[in-house]
């Protein structure tokens, strides 16, 4: 019933940021170190388990957190309570930026996708693609369009972050409620930040 | 022969001199069979002389008839009905639909505008529309691509069209039209993506462009008389918006115009609120904002501002001043004056003197509204006329990346743009309102033309320590600044409220209910669920003899947006799931226009 249409054209600055995409980095399971475990909420209901899976932290860099393909994913603690920074900043600018449609902690709205579903589905590179180029879906009597945030810094500088949050949200790892307690802002993501955004 | 040459020259002059008001709205309003503009009136009372539906009989109605847009989106404002013709409008694509009445409601033409569906994504919160005007024989649609239309009303054929904004730079429309005297005035939307948003007059007859005021900038680019337009009795001065921005921050400084229109004939005067300045963020845009947030009165002819009123100065909070402006005659003091009376987002309910701009009353009309104790009403204060900040409150106090907690009322308002109408039986207006909170923490963004420029992290949250609903159904003494009766709402109440002279008050809610009230007591009296929820306005017309209720159905626009996913729970534990209850358990997506009427007997 639903054709769906992918705008291939990327803006410039999108193309340009496109490229800092890190390239997958094949990290093995066995590198993975017990610090890395996520401590959940023991009463989540919500768990996803083969997506939570896929999202185990195998490495940590500078307070981000990969997974086996290298692509970033959450590191929640403390029985739930404790996020990385970049969830937290995830969830920051997603209520920013993204739900205005998407509505409040992904949980989508009458003409937007449900994201806390969506991000099951897709991959990062796919989550990537659409942020950065958007993309038309045409429904009977509904059309929904997903703007092209390529050349915004606002979202673009936040990208990993949105990836990290919607993948916690996902997993079923992170709830309806703002992180309280989080990791320190590594410093690079300081810098990342003063970078991307331009000053 | 000289002086009979003046004489008829003086007698051309008149004839060329623009009708007033204009005399096929006027004559449509004072039909109530009829109802030509959106609002009814254009003193925006959304009151119908009609009484064949009352307050005993209403518990009879039945649905007379149904009708199906072919869209699936939010669906706000009304269908009109012209003569045997109902007119009805659609969300984007904003397709129109004459039905003759006469025919089973059989569709005489459809206009469906080609529209670039690119234009979708940059409308914040749904594609709405809140729906058409009829002047002169032509029925008047501003699109969501800021595309001015008049069309044959007979006919459907395009008489002119115009283009009012750039939807590439975040300008696109939602609102509805203002048909006055020879022109139609439009406003524009786009404050999330920092448009310097105005009020354009154009030629109802060709489409030509006559003026444009903007809510900000240069004296001239907003039609400000510097010693003749007042505020608060002052003269505004020179440069009055000038110095309340940080350099050229004005240039995206937002205070958008995506609201009603309300025109006093005998005044000669339109008025409208502004919108919000743009970021969200407080603290990236030094001083008081101003024109945004504003009331404006303004001649249509020259679009010159009389006077302005600016009800929250340095917005904190995204509390827009869109709402419309209901116009009233009543006694202050034993004495008869021309009023003005506004439900603003920001939580108050305000009454100004329309003629000169002075301010009556200020009190808010929903007792959670905790983000200012109350607007200062002593003439002598330095801080007259303004709101008093509670400083727990402030976004701006706080700072950035400060989460500031517990704000009432949401950034939604205590009342959005869903019209509230007003019964001269009973004096009283009647207010849809939403009873919502939140947390709100701005933070830096950086401006790209045609990008969203928010600068805030929002969660919202029933009024917490209330009924556990999302809104509230009241009666509002406009004069003395009162809550008459409130009835609890479980979401907010976002379709637009009818009073009629038959002593009812109809409004839809967001699960689809179309309800109606006793306008006294407000006791429910009928309901009936439509198809899906509604955030339109209930219309009224009478057809051979008989009299209908009509009101679309379709959930989405704000509304659509946190409801229909339940809003956060601010008491839920960390990871906590569900929430307040979510729209979607209770209603779909639609778009239908149902009509009521009483049994036949």
């Amino acid at each position: 019933m639903s054709s769906i249409k992918r705008t291939a054209v990327l803006g410039l600055v999108g193309a340009a940021l496109l490229g800092a995409v890190p390239t997958a980095t094949a990290v093995f399971a066995q590198d993975a170190k017990p610090e890395l475990a996520n401590k959940l909420d023991p009463n989540a209901k919500e768990i996803d388990e083969p997506v939570l899976k896929a999202a185990t932290a195998v490495k940590e860099e500078d307070g981000k957190y990969l997974d086996k393909d290298g692509h970033p994913t959450f590191h929640i603690t403390n029985d739930g309570k404790k996020v990385d920074w970049y969830t937290y900043s995830g969830y920051r600018r997603y209520h920013a930026e993204c739900h205005v449609c998407h509505g409040p902690d992904g949980m989508g709205s009458t003409y937007a996708p449900v994201l806390k579903d969506s991000l099951k589905r897709l991959s990062y590179e796919e989550f990537y693609g659409i942020l950065a180029g958007g993309r038309q879906n045409h429904t009977a009597g509904n059309e929904s369009v997903m703007p092209a945030f390529g050349d915004n810094k606002n979202v673009m500088c936040y990208a990993n972050d949105l990836y990290v949050y919607l993948r916690a949200r996902a997993a079923g790892a992170w709830g309806r409620a703002r992180p309280g307690e989080k990791e320190e802002k590594p410093e690079s993501a300081k810098t990342a930040e003063k970078e991307c955004l331009g000053g | 022969m000289r002086a009979v040459h003046l004489l008829a020259l003086g007698a051309g002059l008149a004839a060329a001199s623009p009708a007033l008001a204009n005399e096929s709205v006027m004559k449509g309003i004072a039909n109530p069979a009829e109802q030509v503009l959106q609002t009814v009136d254009y003193a925006n009372t959304r009151y119908s002389k009609l009484d064949q539906i009352n307050a005993n009989n209403v518990k009879n109605l039945q649905v007379a008839w149904t009708f199906s847009t072919g869209v699936l989106r939010g669906h706000e404002g009304s269908p009109l009905v012209v003569g045997n013709i109902m007119y009805v409008h659609t969300p984007f694509p904003n397709i129109v639909y004459a039905l003759d009445l006469d025919q089973g409601a059989k569709i005489v033409w459809k206009y469906e505008p080609k529209q670039d569906p690119s234009v979708i994504p940059v409308m914040c919160c749904d594609t709405v529309n809140r729906g058409l005007a009829y002047a002169d024989g032509a029925i008047l649609l501003h699109q969501a691509d800021t595309t001015l239309v008049s069309l044959d009303a007979k006919t459907g054929k395009v008489n002119w069209s115009v283009k009012n904004g750039d939807p590439s730079k975040g300008e696109t429309n939602t609102a509805t039209v203002l048909p006055v005297k020879d022109k139609v005035i439009v406003g524009i939307s786009g404050g999330e993506f920092g448009v310097n948003c105005h009020v354009t007059a154009y030629d109802l007859k060709s489409g030509k462009k006559v003026w444009r005021g903007h809510s900000q900038g240069p004296d001239a680019d907003m039609i400000m008389d510097p010693e003749k337009t007042t505020s608060l009795g002052k003269p505004v001065g020179k440069d009055s918006s000038l110095k309340t921005w940080e350099g050229d921050q004005w240039k995206t400084g937002g205070g958008c115009t995506w609201g009603w229109f309300s025109y006093d004939p005998k005044l000669d005067l339109f008025y409208y609120g502004s919108g919000n300045p743009s970021t969200w963020n407080p603290k990236q845009r030094p001083g008081d904002n101003k024109w945004s947030m504003t009331i404006w009165a303004r001649n249509p002819d020259t679009g010159m501002a009389k006077w302005v009123y600016q009800m929250t100065p340095h917005d904190e909070w995204d509390y827009d001043g869109i709402n419309e402006m209901i116009l009233t005659d009543q006694k202050i003091d034993g004495k008869e004056r021309p009023l003005l009376t506004h439900f603003d987002r920001n939580g108050f309910g305000y009454t100004l003197d329309r003629a000169t701009g002075e301010l009556l009353v200020a009190e808010k009309y929903d007792p959670v509204v905790n983000w200012a104790t109350k607007v200062d009403m002593d003439k002598g204060s330095k801080t007259y006329g303004r709101p008093l900040v509670v400083s727990k409150y402030s976004t701006e106090q706080n700072g950035e990346d400060v989460n500031s907690k517990g704000i009432c009322p949401a950034a939604l308002g205590s009342k959005d743009q869903q019209p509230a109408a007003f019964s001269p039986k009973t004096n009283l207006f009647y207010v849809p309102t939403n009873h919502v909170c939140m947390d709100y923490e701005p933070f830096r963004v950086t401006y790209t033309p045609g990008q969203p420029y928010v600068g805030a992290t929002l969660s919202m949250y029933p009024a917490p320590g209330s009924h556990g609903g999302m809104g509230n159904f009241i009666a509002w003494d406009g004069v003395n600044g009162k809550i008459k009766w409130s009835n609890p709402e479980q979401f907010s109440a976002w379709g637009g409220a009818l009073a009629t002279a038959g002593d009812v008050v109809f409004y839809g809610t967001l699960e689809g209910y179309l309800k109606a009230v006793d306008s006294k007591s407000g006791k429910e009296l009928y309901k009936f669920k439509t198809p899906s929820g509604i955030i339109g306005n209930v219309m009224t017309y009478e057809h051979k003899g008989k009299q209908y209720v009509g009101v679309l159905s379709g959930v989405g626009g704000w509304a659509g947006i946190g409801l229909a996913a339940g809003l956060t729970d601010p008491n839920a534990g960390l990871g906590a799931v569900g929430g307040y209850a979510a729209l979607s358990s209770y209603t779909n997506l639609g778009g239908q226009l149902t009509v009521f009427a009483l049994p036949n007997n």
